[in-house]
């Protein structure tokens, strides 16, 4: 058998070598993580098509360049010419047109994955988004309910109507295989499918500041019913806020104040809300204050005013110019009653 | 101290002069801000600027690069104080948080730049030609030494070495920064560059921010200066030209690429900045003050690009020798023109979207702000289309080294030349068409993600050509495998990877789940690697001999090679792999619950092996210079131009032409030679 037929039976081994390695790494057939929606199976199969192709091109370089290595080897001491081998037109015609047209049949299967991806269910729901440095907010237009926490029914498509409040953010959930950047100044689009039930998180995929690592929240693929009992329970408390302080927890939400303080004592971006008001706090610059109407209503307004002793100077919280006089009080009326 | 060694010399100056900056900037900050700030940004800079200019007094004397350094950094405090002073009649304040206020670090930094040019004398002769007075053609250097390479020179292949070894180091700081924030990567939650961090105004989260944006951008910077420097020293040589086609240019372009990296490096004292090396808007708008010594230090280090492009064709078009005709040009000459066209066409849209942001943040003009009608996603569309193309400004003269090199190892022509010159023309042209596939996801407009697919997805055909060709060159070659050939094979390995692994991203519905994640940091750290790192390495030990008259030494750098291969193949894997799991790009920390925190402490273990590999060849660089094995004759039994003379490299070149009678890569016919000298009535040796 000649060089070439070495070499050929080699590449088709390597092929398959390279495959089977990907395949038991759980990479041939589909990416990480769980496919977790629809639109995810489409583009697993396109991966795997790549991944194939892949597995070939490498075997194709790589196996008659350390075979030459190995076979065609100068000797110790040896300084010997190789063949006089100038080219060979016909050939690279051929590396050239099949390449081409593999590219081309590439870009079709891309073209058609991309209008799987997208396909419009006419039954799908909206969701508005709100994207702010450091956290997401989502709106129910259908139910006036908004919710830091993204609950979604299994096996009905939805389309996310997303904004942001400053920055470039990106809206992706490993586990959908789906990113959309959310940017300043228009609403963009993101339409999923979710087909398996359990918790997932999105995660800000697009730079945007200081606390960008932790621009996470909770997305949760519900059946129909516990769906249903969810958005049940979040009309209840919506409709129980009626007061100053059921207001201002609304608003908290809504404006993502929650995203950086907790409720309950937990250590987060920003000071706890928990037995806050009344409290002595110390400041970065060895005073003390205490925190009542006048101190918390500056601090929203001017988050560098003051910076909390062990926080982050300057703020990483964003001036809310947009808040009322109203609303300020009834985010204040809210932390009253965090004891 | 005058009988010190100069280097140490330096080393003291550097560290007395750190301290008194230190002492000067701590003095200024409490005079403007009433405290004292131990950590804050202005000792910073007034330590790295003071130490920076007395290292090289030490060396050097206060001529060249030193009094550049000094008109810098007082050319900075005059422009600054300037605006300082104009404010101050307009009634604003006048001083900011970091002793400056924005304005004046902007305006300060130009004046600074400008300034360090006129200092270290890159442009005496023209204007003594402005002045009507004759400048004599070649300079009479103030030292015959290494300290040569401290001042200007009009000499390609002293030009070609100061690009060179700027690009080491800035490589070293580049990979220095990476470790630091690879460290803190190791493992989940927040270990030393925590919220309580404070260092140089920054907290260190933003500290780690800082780090990550300017390892990109330095990290380009140096790649940059890195081609310029191989392109310098061995164009002219292949071509048989006495030197470049215009020579101060050439001095201009390498100069004006020094008070960048130092505009650039400032930025880490200016309060950093959280954009990335991308600094797109709007975080690009709210950064703090050193966003903008970063878009300026961009700014500036454009010019060295477009002016060394230009050189490079003028010195193609114009100085061949005799019979060199365009299909008989080594290989890597039109690797370094096709580079040179996208590097001269192109950079000027980075500078322009840059200055776009520099005057939103300045002025108040609202190009990419929505709130007064600007688009943010303009800002990308000018970014990309020359940072798109850029990828193969670094890549291509990469790729023209591996073809340079391929045939002296292998003993056999190059495979289908034409093809290859061809192809990297090919990929020049076809990278102008490409830029919008890094915003598949940024909400541009739905339509364009088609069309850029088709045409990202094009790029792979020229680019298959090459490795066709390369695989053909080794076929049934006589191949020997010292250093440079070693790292000439690792890059194709390395290209390759990176090659295969940009499919997934230019296909458009796989790259929703891809983009801006570890895959995709994987995967250009590939076509980097393989494109630029190895190549660079490659011709650092093939045309070391040619430079010094010795060579580096085998056994260092066979280790330096083996290190760095399998710990860059594992590093990149490894990232592409986190990154389809769910690790996102330019993230100070991960959620724990990714269950990717083994995997990240092996990769920061691979970073460090890394750069102990690369520490191994810097000892090995600068150790070789004196004390490597002499290597005067043809080293490599190479048919190119440049080995038929003895090494060193004579200070003019070739003391007579040649003309070119055969092709460049006949291995294998043992009667025709490439070049042939022609005798002249002098002619010295034969």
């Amino acid at each position: 058998m000649g060089h070439f037929g070495i070499v050929g039976i080699l590449v088709i081994l390597m092929t398959v070598l390279t495959y089977f390695g990907l395949d038991a790494a759980g990479l041939a057939k589909q990416m990480h993580p769980v496919a977790a929606s629809a639109q995810a199976a489409s583009i697993d199969q396109l991966w795997h098509w790549e991944m194939m192709v892949i597995s070939f091109l490498f075997s194709l370089i790589v196996v008659p360049m350390v075979y030459s290595l190995a076979v065609f080897r100068q000797k110790k001491g040896e300084l010997k010419d190789g063949e006089h081998i100038e080219g060979n037109t016909q050939l690279e015609i051929t590396w050239t047109v099949i390449p081409l047209f593999t590219v081309i049949a590439f870009a079709y299967f891309g073209a058609y994955s991309l209008g799987e991806v997208r396909r419009v269910d006419p039954d799908a729901f909206v969701v508005n988004v709100q994207a702010r440095q450091f956290s997401w907010t989502f709106e129910y237009p259908e139910y006036g309910v908004v919710s830091t926490e993204l609950h979604l029914p299994v096996g009905r498509q939805v389309v996310l109507k997303m904004e942001s409040a400053d920055v470039i953010h990106s809206f992706w959930v490993p586990e959908f295989r789906v990113k959309q950047d959310v940017v300043p100044g228009r609403v963009t689009e993101y339409r999923i499918t979710p087909t398996k039930e359990g918790s997932y998180k999105v995660r800000c995929a697009e730079l945007c500041g200081v606390s960008h690592a932790y621009m996470e929240n909770k997305v949760i693929v519900d059946s129909q019913a516990q769906y249903e009992a969810w958005v049940a329970e979040q009309v209840k408390l919506a409709a129980e806020a009626q007061t100053p302080e059921g207001q201002g927890k609304l608003l908290a939400t809504k404006n993502a104040c929650v995203g950086c303080h907790s409720a309950d004592g937990t250590a987060m971006t920003g000071p706890t809300w928990f037995n806050l008001y009344g409290s002595q706090v110390s400041l970065a610059d060895g005073s003390t204050v205490t925190a009542d109407e006048a101190f918390l209503t500056e601090s929203i307004r001017d988050p560098n005013a003051s910076i909390v002793a062990t926080f982050a100077s300057p703020s990483v919280m964003p001036p809310y110019p947009q808040l009322t006089d109203e609303e300020i009080a009834n985010i204040i009326a809210y932390i009253k009653t965090l004891k | 101290m005058k009988n010190m060694n100069p280097f140490w010399r330096g080393m003291l100056a550097l560290l007395v002069f750190s301290l008194a900056g230190y002492g000067v900037g701590l003095g200024l900050d409490v005079l403007v801000d009433g405290k004292v700030n131990f950590s804050g940004p202005v000792p910073g800079v007034f330590a790295l600027f003071f130490g920076f200019t007395a290292f090289f007094l030490g060396v050097f004397g206060y001529r060249g690069i030193t009094r550049g350094l000094v008109w810098q950094v007082v050319g900075t405090l005059i422009g600054g104080l300037f605006v300082a002073l104009i404010r101050l009649v307009m009634g604003l304040p006048a001083f900011g948080d970091f002793f400056f206020t924005e304005p004046s670090w902007v305006f300060g930094g130009l004046t600074g730049v400008l300034s360090f040019i006129v200092g270290v004398g890159v442009v005496d002769d023209w204007i003594k030609w402005a002045r009507g007075l004759d400048t004599p053609e070649h300079h009479e250097e103030h030292y015959s030494d290494w300290r040569k390479y401290f001042g200007v020179s009009v000499d390609h292949k002293v030009i070609g070495v100061q690009y060179t070894v700027t690009a080491l180091l800035l490589i070293a700081v580049g990979g220095l920064f990476a470790l630091i924030f690879r460290t803190e990567l190791a493992a989940s939650k927040l270990q030393f560059l925590t919220d309580q961090t404070q260092l140089f105004g920054q907290n260190g989260p933003q500290l780690f921010n800082t780090l990550m944006s300017l390892h990109g951008m330095i990290m380009i910077v140096s790649i940059l200066l890195g081609i310029s420097g191989i392109i310098n020293y061995v164009v002219p040589l292949l071509l048989g030209a006495q030197d470049m086609a215009f020579p101060r240019l050439n001095a201009f372009s390498y100069w004006i690429a020094v008070p960048a990296a130092v505009l650039l490096l400032s930025s880490l004292f200016l309060g950093g900045f959280d954009t990335g090396w991308t600094g797109y808007p709007p975080l690009s708008a709210r950064a703090p003050v050193g966003m903008q010594m970063f878009f300026l230090g961009v700014f500036v280090a454009g010019w060295s690009s477009v002016l060394s492009a230009l050189n490079v064709l003028v010195t193609v078009v114009r100085m061949r020798s005799v019979g060199m005709t365009a299909m008989k040009m080594p290989i890597f000459v039109w690797a370094s023109v096709a580079t040179s066209l996208i590097a001269l066409t192109a950079t000027q849209f980075i500078g322009l979207s840059f200055q776009l942001v520099m005057f939103q943040r300045l002025f108040g003009m609202g190009f990419f702000d929505a709130a007064k009608g600007g688009n943010p996603i303009l800002f990308q569309h000018l970014f990309w289309f020359y940072s798109h193309p850029a990828v193969y400004v670094f890549v291509l003269p990469g790729l023209g080294v591996i073809s340079e090199l391929l045939p002296v190892f292998v003993r056999k022509p190059l495979f289908g030349y034409r093809w290859v010159a061809m192809s990297s023309l090919g990929i020049a042209l076809v990278g102008f068409l490409v830029w919008a596939h890094h915003m598949f996801t940024s909400g541009m407009n739905e339509y364009l993600r088609v069309p850029f697919m088709y045409s990202t997805l094009l790029v792979a055909v020229p680019t298959g050509v090459k490795f066709f060709s390369w695989v053909a060159t080794i076929w049934k070659g006589r191949i020997s495998t010292p250093t440079p050939m070693l790292f000439a094979l690792g890059a194709i390995v390395v290209f390759l990877l990176g090659g295969l692994t940009g499919p997934p991203n230019a296909t458009v519905s796989t790259d929703l789940h891809l983009h801006d994640t570890y895959f995709i940091v994987g995967h250009f750290h590939d076509t980097i690697f393989g494109g630029f790192v190895f190549p660079f390495f490659a011709a650092l030990y093939y045309w070391f001999p040619k430079a010094t008259g010795r060579r580096m030494n085998e056994t260092l750098g066979k280790i330096h090679f083996w290190l760095m291969t399998p710990s860059f193949l594992f590093l990149t894997l490894g990232m592409m792999y986190v990154g389809l799991i769910g690790m996102r790009r330019r993230i100070v920390d991960y959620d724990p619950a990714l269950l990717i925190d083994g995997w990240h402490l092996a990769l920061t273990v691979s970073a460090f092996l890394i750069a102990i590999s690369v520490l191994v060849f810097f000892y090995n660089f600068f150790y070789s210079i004196k004390n490597g094995e002499k290597a005067e004759g043809n080293l490599w039994h190479s048919r190119s131009p440049e080995w038929q003379v003895p090494s060193p490299m004579p200070v003019h070149n070739y003391d007579r032409p040649f003309e070119v009678v055969g092709e460049p890569y006949d291995y294998g016919l043992n009667d025709a030679g490439y070049v042939k000298f022609i005798e002249s009535a002098g002619g010295k040796h034969g």
